[in-house]
């Protein structure tokens, strides 16, 4: 354990950061994170702790807002304020297709952005990483790779001579 | 050379610099100043036009009977359809990798969500008394009353509300990551602050970037066919009445052909002015333009077939009505509008065929600008020379618009262009992140 949030390396490319992370993986380090400014793909592969994915709350969302819609038509249509017209069945399912459908995917899109959010552990808007020198380039056209210092056994010494080692343009100490 | 989708030796770092520049620099050109102006002032006659409205009434309006709806329910789809580009773009294109779609899906998103927040506008001024509009809305009330679930304008308002919030969050998840690149480039700590805070502290880690982007494909899912049922959902204003000239089951898909037909249309006024002032031409190519005029056709062929077939419909069916309405359209009161939105959608396309013409600049604006008065014309016919022309001759009177119908259709024209002025200079007009994507695939390409 130490006190500082982690050392981090600065890359230049998606393809170092890749290799990098390839190699912590390699070395067993533990509390990786790697961080780009646009998705690289087989990054998140390459990490530790299989994220779980939005797919899930996606699905049980559109479940949700449709039978929960289609409920709502069927209650007030049937159980709370029947209207017989002619003889019309009151529960016309055809015409209540519409909201019902209308229901699902809403629901299941509030339920893709919530899971991403919440998922990402956002919003977060203070964190160590942002008084980190340089890292306001992750943004822009900056690969970075930190190994965190909140895992076991952690050695800053060996972090350091780890992250030189793959040759990035700096290594810099992120204080937590 | 120039049918290159990305022209121009960019990097991730000027890629990101010139598209957060436009924000975080604010080149004011007099003739952005110009135009801000303009719109301002057309917005002012939509809020006085309102207020007047709702003092008086909607007999300030050409509206009676037997045309209770007037150029509210036609500016309501017309601007529905002109919204919908936007998705489509966003959604069927990342669906369908076509990659070109990077440069362009952020404006046309901004582009549907003005577009669809006006549409929603106006069947809320159109209802008379437009302070109970919240009776659409089920909720266990005090008259012990629910929507009537089977009709079409309750679906409306699920279909649009449901649009106009999937809309939004499409566009703020796809804004989350260059709202942190603005944080992290804009000088001020105002303007880091409200970035930032709208940014939810985002830092690109590899694991947020996996959710991230499951959750923006799983969002183009989910869009891509709520696209299709709004406008469909829509004609079913129409085409469940039994009204001849409404009461047609080509409706839903002819609608959604229009509505993209003309939301294209107005991606190519959009993009055409602004990849010039903003000096976007490296990522706004003519490969665009090219794209977006094939599409325009694609969908105005579409639309035409749509023409053939009512007209085809109403003979075939026997049905005197529909006989009587096909032919006043084309003899009647109405026909002068009718001949000219034929022209302008089905006859002015079909320049698109010649490659020239698709790589011309100027031709691709007024065409868009044409294909626009053709499309708001259309929905014109469809909604008023039906309802002026039903099943009793003693009750047939045409609509006649007053000046305040004309004045708060261009009124809503001001409001689009004035929230649209206002975008460019807040928010990044093209998705850097993408943008950035669109030069690592670039490099991969040319290696």
């Amino acid at each position: 354990m130490s006190a500082l949030y982690g050392v981090m390396a600065e890359l230049a490319d998606e393809k170092a950061l890749l290799a990098a992370a390839h190699e912590a993986r390699d070395a067993g380090w533990a509390g990786v994170e790697a961080y780009s400014p646009f998705p690289v793909a087989g990054l998140a592969e390459e990490l530790e702790g299989k994220p779980l994915g939005v797919s899930v709350f996606v699905l049980l969302g559109g479940i949700l807002g449709g039978a929960g819609g289609y409920f709502l038509q069927w209650y007030s249509a049937v159980i709370s304020y029947p209207i017989n017209v002619g003889g019309r069945p009151l529960n016309s399912w055809p015409e209540f297709i519409p909201v019902a459908f209308e229901m699902t995917v809403l629901f299941a899109a509030l339920a893709a952005v919530f899971a991403m959010i919440v998922g990402n552990g956002l919003p977060r808007l203070r964190h160590p990483l942002f008084d980190a020198p340089h890292f306001d380039l992750a943004t822009r056209n900056r690969f970075f790779l930190c190994l965190r210092g909140n895992v076991e056994d952690f050695d800053e010494a060996r972090a350091h001579a780890f992250l030189e080692s793959l040759e990035p343009l700096r290594v810099i100490e992120v204080a937590s | 050379m120039n049918s290159q989708v990305l022209r121009g030796r960019w990097g991730y770092a000027s890629v990101t610099d010139k598209i957060s520049d436009l924000v975080l620099r604010r080149p004011t050109h007099w003739l952005w100043a110009l135009g801000f102006g303009i719109a301002g002032t057309l917005t002012l006659v939509l809020l006085g036009g309102m207020v007047w409205l709702f003092a008086v009434g909607v007999g300030i309006w050409g509206v009676n009977i037997p045309v209770a709806w007037g150029f509210a329910i036609v500016n309501f789809v017309w601007w529905i359809g002109i919204g919908h580009a936007g998705t489509f773009i966003s959604a069927f294109l990342l669906l369908l990798r076509q990659k070109w779609r990077n440069s362009i899906n952020r404006f046309a998103e901004a582009m549907t969500l003005f577009a669809a927040g006006i549409a929603g506008l106006w069947p809320v001024l159109h209802l008379g008394r437009p302070w109970f509009f919240y009776w659409l809305v089920p909720y266990p009330d005090v008259m012990d009353v629910w929507p009537q679930w089977r009709s079409p304008l309750v679906w409306d308002f699920f279909a649009i509300s449901t649009y106009l919030t999937v809309s939004l969050l499409f566009w703020y998840v796809g804004l989350i990551p260059d709202l942190a690149t603005l944080r992290d480039r804009a000088h001020g700590a105002w303007r880091r602050m409200v970035y930032g805070f709208f940014a939810l502290g985002w830092r690109g880690e590899a694991r947020h970037w996996a959710r991230f982007e499951s959750a923006y494909l799983l969002l183009a899912g989910l869009a891509a066919p709520l696209v299709i049922s709004v406008h469909s959902i829509v004609s079913l204003d129409f085409a469940i009445g039994n009204t001849p000239g409404y009461h047609s089951t080509i409706f839903p898909p002819y609608f959604v052909a229009g509505a993209l037909f003309c939301g294209f249309a107005m991606v190519l006024v959009i993009a055409i002015p602004m990849r010039r002032f903003l000096g976007l031409e490296d990522f706004i190519t003519i490969r665009h333009l090219d794209n977006a005029a094939k599409i325009l056709l694609a969908t105005g062929l579409l639309v035409a077939y749509g023409y053939a077939m009512e007209v085809f419909t109403a003979f075939y069916s026997g049905d005197k009505y529909e006989i009587a309405i096909a032919l006043d359209r084309m003899k009647g009161f109405y026909a002068p509008v009718y001949w000219t939105l034929l022209f302008l959608n089905v006859v002015v396309p079909q320049v698109l065929w010649w490659r020239r013409a698709r790589r011309s600049v100027a031709t691709l604006f007024v065409i868009g600008i044409l294909v626009n008065i053709g499309m708001w014309l259309e929905r014109f016919m469809i909604v008023e020379s039906s309802l002026a022309h039903d099943f009793l001759p003693s009750a047939w009177r045409p609509f006649i618009p007053t000046g305040w119908d004309w004045a708060m259709l261009a009124g809503s024209v001001g409001l689009f262009a004035l929230l649209f002025l206002a975008f460019v200079r807040v928010l990044p007009a093209l998705s850097i992140f993408e943008m950035r994507e669109l030069v690592e695939e670039e490099k991969e390409e040319a290696r």
